[in-house]
């Protein structure tokens, strides 16, 4: 196939931005948003629609660029979580005076740079999809730029991301200079014939971990996500904490199991501190936080560190994990946020934990929604979360890292505690003054069919699993 | 021989000395003049290795155009350097630790350094013999054909850095007069002047 024809959907979406840059700066001046947002919203579904109407495995532009079952699987995750953010966000840039059209064409360009992350193939295209994801996600925190803590929110993440993109290339310079090549396979192929890596290559693996790490923010490379969380606006929050995330954790799979899947004894002890300390930071720093933000800040640490757990395992299994579990979050990370957004007092946002307090006896589905999706951030069967972290648990115990499993499943019960005490304040707390009542239709539907999900996934989890298991062989040819 | 030789030295002499220059140099403005020579002399070194192209480029772009613009912010802002400065001493323990740790692992890296025979069979680009391929072309096949991906990648990075920008910085300020000609000169008489009758003695 042609090389453009490979890369179909992210020309699509890349000429579907500009476009729509294109209208919204044609529009009249002080117009809405509205029409830029859904037109985003409809490119997106067609990008899903092309990148559902390929298959098999196919590489262009002379090996930058890779289309498997593996990047097509975190693509859908990808677009479904952009999408969701987009409509998450209409009422709340209306309300807050950030009805711009740029706000839906930068999501529409973080989540063109977030496909062609996945599709990296090579440590130059690598490099630039993070760095054309990272730059909208910048703007995107500061872009209540008249908000002392936004703005603080964005030149924080901008200069720790500059900085992780710094150790990203050195670690990449180092890969380079040690094998002469970029591409990911011709890198696996210098290192075949080796019986020993050298030291070079080990450090450039290093940096090139760390870097990925600040990127997913994992434990010891998480500082800036509590900050900039509860800095940025909630709907860029909420974009913040799924569709990033998971093209962020599917780039770190490949790049580790592609190129090195070699000599993972070598990288796999990172990869285990890593998780080992992302799951207890998340588990511990969280109970003390009063700002549901920040809170979901420190869980979604934790479910980083998870989902490293299967990237640990370094095996098919793992990596069907792993994705397994990235789908489970993308849908409730939607449906929490969609009811963090929908926290409103007298036409402000709240976001204290307190001001949940008799949630269901003023809001009866709205509390019972955010029940289920605690329930499930927690682990409790038969929610749909408690399957994500099965399937990883069981890779790593497969492949033999016991303690891995032991230390997460620890983690996740000292993690349950706080999920749990939202739910408390909900139930048997005295209502302080209830939130405002119209929750809004788009917030209602992405709350009402996360909620259907998560609750229900254990019925079918037969079918997510054999497409998981598909994609995730796709690594291991 | 000894002359290609003697012009590599003077050139990489040059740009290490302006190199230290540029960050010695108390005056900022001599900072950029500094900067400047050491492009210049790095131009040179382009031309010794034979890629003429490049060395162009860097002085059209970087001297005309880049630091000239340096020169532009650097005489624009009205920063006091010497108090920059000041918490130079403080940190310079923790810095010289760093940069030890950092010298210690090169150090490891260099020591351990072998170049495998495979590596210069599979390097990305080998570089064409420049009798076969002129600068421009070999440049051209680099970007606009093996690396089209990149460069197209590259383009929409620097399209979100002006969105950015636009987005960060652009006020509409209300209240700002502008000279709008099409509303000039479709003024009226009746639109814009008024015909009273002043009564003597009285006033308007």
């Amino acid at each position: 196939m042609h090389d453009f024809a490979i890369a179909f959907p992210e020309i699509f979406l890349a000429v579907a931005s500009m476009a729509l840059l294109m209208v919204g700066v044609f529009q009249k001046p002080g117009s809405s948003s509205g029409l830029v947002s859904w037109l985003g919203v409809f490119a997106l579904g067609i990008t899903l629609i092309l990148v559902l109407s390929d298959e098999g495995r196919s590489v262009s532009f002379a090996g930058l660029f890779v289309v498997d079952s593996f990047a097509r699987f975190a693509k859908v995750l990808i677009l479904i979580g952009s999408a969701a953010a987009l409509v998450m966000s209409q009422g709340f840039i209306k309300r807050e005076g950030m009805d711009r059209f740029e706000y839906p064409v930068l999501i529409l360009i973080a989540t063109l740079g977030m496909l062609m992350m996945v599709s990296a193939n090579d440590l130059i295209s690598l490099y630039m999809g993070i760095e054309l994801q990272s730059l909208p996600l910048y703007v995107l925190a500061a872009f209540k730029r008249d908000s002392t803590r936004t703005t603080e929110a964005g030149l924080k993440y901008f200069v720790l991301g500059a900085l992780s993109s710094g150790m990203l290339l050195y670690g990449c310079s180092m890969i380079y200079g040690f094998t002469g090549a970029t591409t990911f396979g011709d890198i696996a192929n210098t290192l075949q014939g080796q019986e020993k890596a050298s030291i070079g290559l080990i450090i450039g693996i290093v940096f090139l971990s760390a870097g990925l790490a600040f990127k997913v923010s994992a434990v010891p490379f998480h500082m800036w996500t509590p900050d900039v969380y509860e800095g940025a606006p909630s709907p860029v929050t909420a974009f913040f904490a799924t569709a990033p995330k998971v093209a962020a954790i599917a780039l770190f799979l490949r790049a580790m199991l592609e190129p090195f899947g070699g000599m993972e004894a070598d990288w796999r002890q990172i990869i285990w501190l890593i998780s080992v300390l992302s799951m207890l930071l998340g588990a511990f720093a969280a109970i003390g936080q009063r700002n549901i933000k920040r809170l979901m800040a420190y869980s979604s640490i934790g479910h980083v560190g998870y989902a490293l757990v299967g990237l640990a395992a370094a095996n098919a299994e793992g990596v069907r994990g792993v994705l397994v579990y990235l789908t489970i979050y993308l849908v409730m990370n939607i449906g929490t946020f969609a009811c963090i957004l929908a926290m409103r007092r007298r036409d402000r946002m709240v976001e204290s934990i307190d001001d949940l307090r008799g949630l269901a006896k003023t809001h009866k589905g709205m509390a019972l929604a955010l029940t289920i999706f605690m329930f499930s951030l927690a682990g409790v069967p038969p929610l749909a979360g408690f399957f994500g972290k099965l399937y990883v648990f069981m890779a790593a115990i497969n492949a033999g890292l016991y303690y891995l499993a032991i230390i997460g499943v620890l983690a996740s019960v000292v993690g349950a505690f706080y999920y749990i005490r939202i739910i408390k304040i909900m139930y048997f707390d005295e209502p302080s003054e209830p939130l405002s009542l119209p929750i809004g239709k788009e917030l209602g539907f992405l709350m009402t069919v996360s909620a259907l999900l998560v609750a229900l996934f254990f019925i079918i989890p037969g079918e997510l699993v054999n497409v998981a298991a598909g994609a995730a062989d796709s690594l291991f040819p | 021989m000894i002359l290609p030789a003697l012009a590599f030295y003077l050139f990489a002499t040059i740009t290490v000395a302006c190199g230290v220059l540029v960050i010695a140099s108390r005056n900022p403005v001599h900072s950029v003049l500094f900067l400047i020579l050491a492009f210049f002399n790095s131009a040179g070194l382009f031309v010794l290795l034979g890629a003429e192209f490049l060395a162009m480029i860097l002085v059209i772009v970087y001297v005309g155009a880049v630091a000239v613009l340096f020169m532009f912010v650097v005489m624009m802002l009205d920063i006091n350097f010497v108090e920059l400065r000041q918490g130079f001493l403080q940190y310079l323990p923790i810095g010289l630790l760093v940069s030890f740790i950092l010298l210690v692992e090169i150090l490891m890296v260099v020591g351990a350094w072998v170049i495998s025979p495979e590596a210069a069979s599979v390097a990305a680009a080998p570089t064409p013999d420049p009798a076969l391929r002129s600068n421009v072309a070999a440049l051209g096949d680099l970007v606009y054909t093996r690396y089209v991906y990149l460069f197209q990648a590259a383009g929409m990075i620097l399209l979100v850095a002006m969105i950015g920008a636009i987005v960060l910085t652009l006020r509409s300020r209300p209240g700002v007069k502008r000279q709008k000609i099409s509303d000039q000169v479709s003024r009226t008489r009746e639109s814009s002047v008024e015909i009273k009758k002043v009564q003597p003695g009285q006033g308007v």
